[in-house]
């Protein structure tokens, strides 16, 4: 039960420490001032989740090893976030249509995770719905306004939902170590939840004037560490430094 | 692109039962944006418990030129000063 709860508690934090680094990338470059700041708040509170499900990993695991050592000192493979938040930024359309499922996803997710047998995860969660509800809440305004906007706004933002479309099923899905946690109602059964999903972004998109992408063989196996290309090259410049210089403080 | 969107005037109430204070300006497309915009960019740090936001363009101002006529006046005129009552000690804002 150890190792699936370390299991999980990587897949919470992992899921909110790669978003977070992704965001992060539009520091300083977003189209402006004002989406720069709000993508940067984004990033700030994912990052500020990751810390805590990875302290929480890291106790679980009891090798001494803390939300750093695991942020910044674990190769591609051990990571357990899934694919959809390692995916490329793109354009800000892609961002959003990204932040767009995802956050729409992790709301629900931390809805469920309040009433966990955990009770560090409960109270994590209990935290950070707020925030998170607030980014969908953004992403939600974003993609109206992209999809219901000018010809070329619109053909972003299919361009950006289409890419991120094929990473939706591995959200809702459970494997071995899950439904250990599920059974022990510290995991809630995603499954259960899709139909809610599936209506809420359906809402959005119509007021987006978007269609439901079109159904792609689903792409998976982030949980279990098999990664898109794109995490390896996020991770190298997110470990760079403590690697390079183990220790260094400022 | 910045010059697409509208100027936006932020006003925040740091507390219930003080008045909204302006702050600041954000660029946005719609009303709506300009509070989450509002939200991200002067609200980060707890400054306040609600917001209003003003499209720039719908605020009359005063002509600074005319500073001289329309306030110099008040300058000599103590007497409209409510200085002269004390105010008790509990009272915090007034």
């Amino acid at each position: 039960m150890d190792n699936a709860l370390y299991d999980y508690a990587l897949r919470l934090g992992d899921d909110s420490l790669v978003l977070g680094q992704r965001l992060s990338e539009w520091c300083g470059h977003a189209p402006m001032l004002e989406i720069d700041l709000s993508l940067a708040n984004v990033a700030l509170d994912l990052i500020g989740q990751s810390a805590h499900f990875l302290k929480l990993a890291g106790e679980t695991e009891g090798k001494g090893r803390d939300a750093d050592a695991l942020a910044f000192h674990r190769d591609v493979l051990d990571f357990r976030n899934c694919l959809l938040v390692e995916q490329p930024n793109g354009d800000f359309a892609q961002t959003i249509a990204r932040q767009f499922l995802f956050s729409n996803w992790q709301e629900l997710l931390f809805r469920e995770l309040t009433r966990s047998k955990q009770a560090t995860i409960a109270a994590v969660a209990a935290k950070a719905v707020k925030e998170v509800a607030y980014h969908a809440r953004l992403a939600n305004e974003w993609m109206v306004r992209l999809g219901d906007g000018t010809a070329e706004s619109h053909a972003r933002a299919v361009n950006g939902l289409d890419w991120m479309w094929r990473f939706v099923d591995e959200l809702f899905a459970a494997d071995v170590e899950l439904e250990q946690l599920i059974s022990a109602g510290i995991a809630p059964d995603m499954r259960g939840i899709r139909d809610e999903w599936d209506l809420r972004i359906g809402r959005v998109l119509e007021d987006a004037s978007l269609g439901i992408p079109k159904p792609r063989r689903a792409a998976m196996g982030g949980r279990a560490g098999h990664h898109s290309e794109h995490l390896g090259h996020l991770l190298a410049e997110m470990q760079f430094l403590p690697r390079a210089y183990p220790g260094a403080t400022w | 692109m910045s010059s697409e969107w509208p100027l936006w005037e932020v006003f925040v109430r740091a507390r219930n039962g003080l008045a909204h204070k302006h702050v600041g300006s954000v660029h946005a497309a719609d009303a709506r944006m300009a509070i989450e915009a509002a939200r991200d960019t002067y609200t980060r740090r707890l400054e306040g418990v609600s917001l209003w936001v003003v499209p720039s363009a719908a605020i009359a101002a005063s002509d600074p030129g005319e500073a001289d006529v329309l306030f110099d006046p008040a300058a000599d005129k103590i007497y409209r000063h409510p200085t002269f009552y004390s105010i008790p000690e509990h009272i915090k804002n007034i």
